[in-house]
């Protein structure tokens, strides 16, 4: 006679994105009441979301109190940049190898921060375009960067992204003349995943087009306080 | 790596739920995996036997993965269709206003113990 092992089996069915999403509405719920406004900045690697920052920092760092988080894999090198290139509070959060920051994550790293010194925290999230967009980090709003030479058909390749993103950074308009980049076609897959997204093509490098970056953070983070 | 954070929480999960109904060893955990989830289920099982060498409450424990086929449902014409062979136009009327019905799940079905 055969011996049936008995197996006992628990039913979970439950998200496992679940408890993120729990801890990062938590997250927003507290930096409404008080009065931060935290923005997840996201990208490829190199798509110069460190030099983007640099500049939209000196433009609003006399109207805003800012402070920056970098998430890197390992390394302070963005961290000192932003630190060098603004003056303003800058620290390096480790993911331990993860590919993206969560909920949690991001929390101890406000907790890094000297409490109550900023309006606008800005998270520098792991460059990449798939693992950061499935988790909440429990800013107000998502931004991504996508660099010219990476192509115009970002959106169609990494939906996920571009659905979850409130504004839409072009940036390295100076060089389309010598890539094959579309930004009408650009700004019609990004709307085809999300209808709601802000396009705003910028030039980090030559500065063009930031002041209207930072018109757009001025409006959020206003709004956000009352 | 993604795989690797995705295991990071299902091992964090189990775990509750090991401590909430008293086991003490667990032999599998059974996953539905939405087939445009972007998991990619080798990487996950691979990651998983690295990882549960770690917890005395998994070791040699397997992961079991279901795949729920992406479907799309089309709001023009009201049908639905295979996301993954027709992508976001719906095949039957050409429109675009369609939506993800399933297929995105990264969920934890069961424990077996």
């Amino acid at each position: 006679m055969t011996k049936i092992e008995e197996v006992k089996v628990i039913e979970i069915k439950k998200s496992i994105f679940a408890d993120n999403n729990k801890d990062a509405d938590a997250l927003r719920g507290e930096l409404k009441d008080r009065g931060v406004f935290l923005l997840n900045l996201m990208s490829s690697p190199g798509s110069g979301k460190t030099t983007t920052l640099i500049r939209t920092i000196n433009l609003l760092k006399d109207r805003l109190r800012i402070a920056v988080m970098e998430a890197d894999i390992d390394s302070d090198v963005d961290a000192v940049k932003i630190k060098e290139g603004t003056g303003v509070e800058s620290i390096q959060l480790h993911t331990g190898g993860m590919c993206h920051l969560d909920a949690e994550m991001t929390r101890q790293g406000l907790d890094n921060l000297a409490p109550g010194a900023a309006d606008l925290v800005i998270l520098e999230n792991v460059g990449n375009l798939v693992c950061p967009a499935e988790f909440d980090t429990g800013a107000v709003k998502n931004a991504m960067i996508l660099s010219v030479p990476e192509g115009h058909d970002k959106p169609l390749k990494y939906p996920l992204m571009f659905s979850v993103c409130d504004l839409v950074l072009i940036n390295k308009i100076d060089v389309m003349p010598y890539f094959d980049f579309d930004l009408d076609k650009c700004r019609e897959y990004v709307h085809m995943r999300n209808p709601k997204a802000s396009v705003i093509p910028i030039c980090a490098r030559t500065g063009e087009g930031v002041e209207a970056f930072a018109q757009w953070l001025l409006q959020e983070v206003e709004h956000w306080k009352n | 790596m993604h795989e690797l954070g995705i295991v990071f929480y299902i091992i964090k999960d189990v775990k509750t739920a090991a401590l909430e109904h008293d086991v003490q060893h667990v032999n599998a955990v059974v996953m539905n995996i939405g087939e445009v989830s972007t998991i990619v289920p080798d990487y996950l099982t691979d990651c998983w036997r690295w990882a549960v060498t770690k917890e005395p409450l998994l070791e040699g424990s397997e992961l079991l993965i279901n795949i729920i086929p992406a479907v799309t449902h089309c709001d023009a014409c009201g049908r639905e269709y295979e996301t993954v062979r027709y992508g976001k136009k719906c095949p039957h009327c050409g429109s675009d206003q369609t939506w993800l019905l399933k297929g995105n799940e990264v969920e934890i079905k069961e424990i077996q113990v």
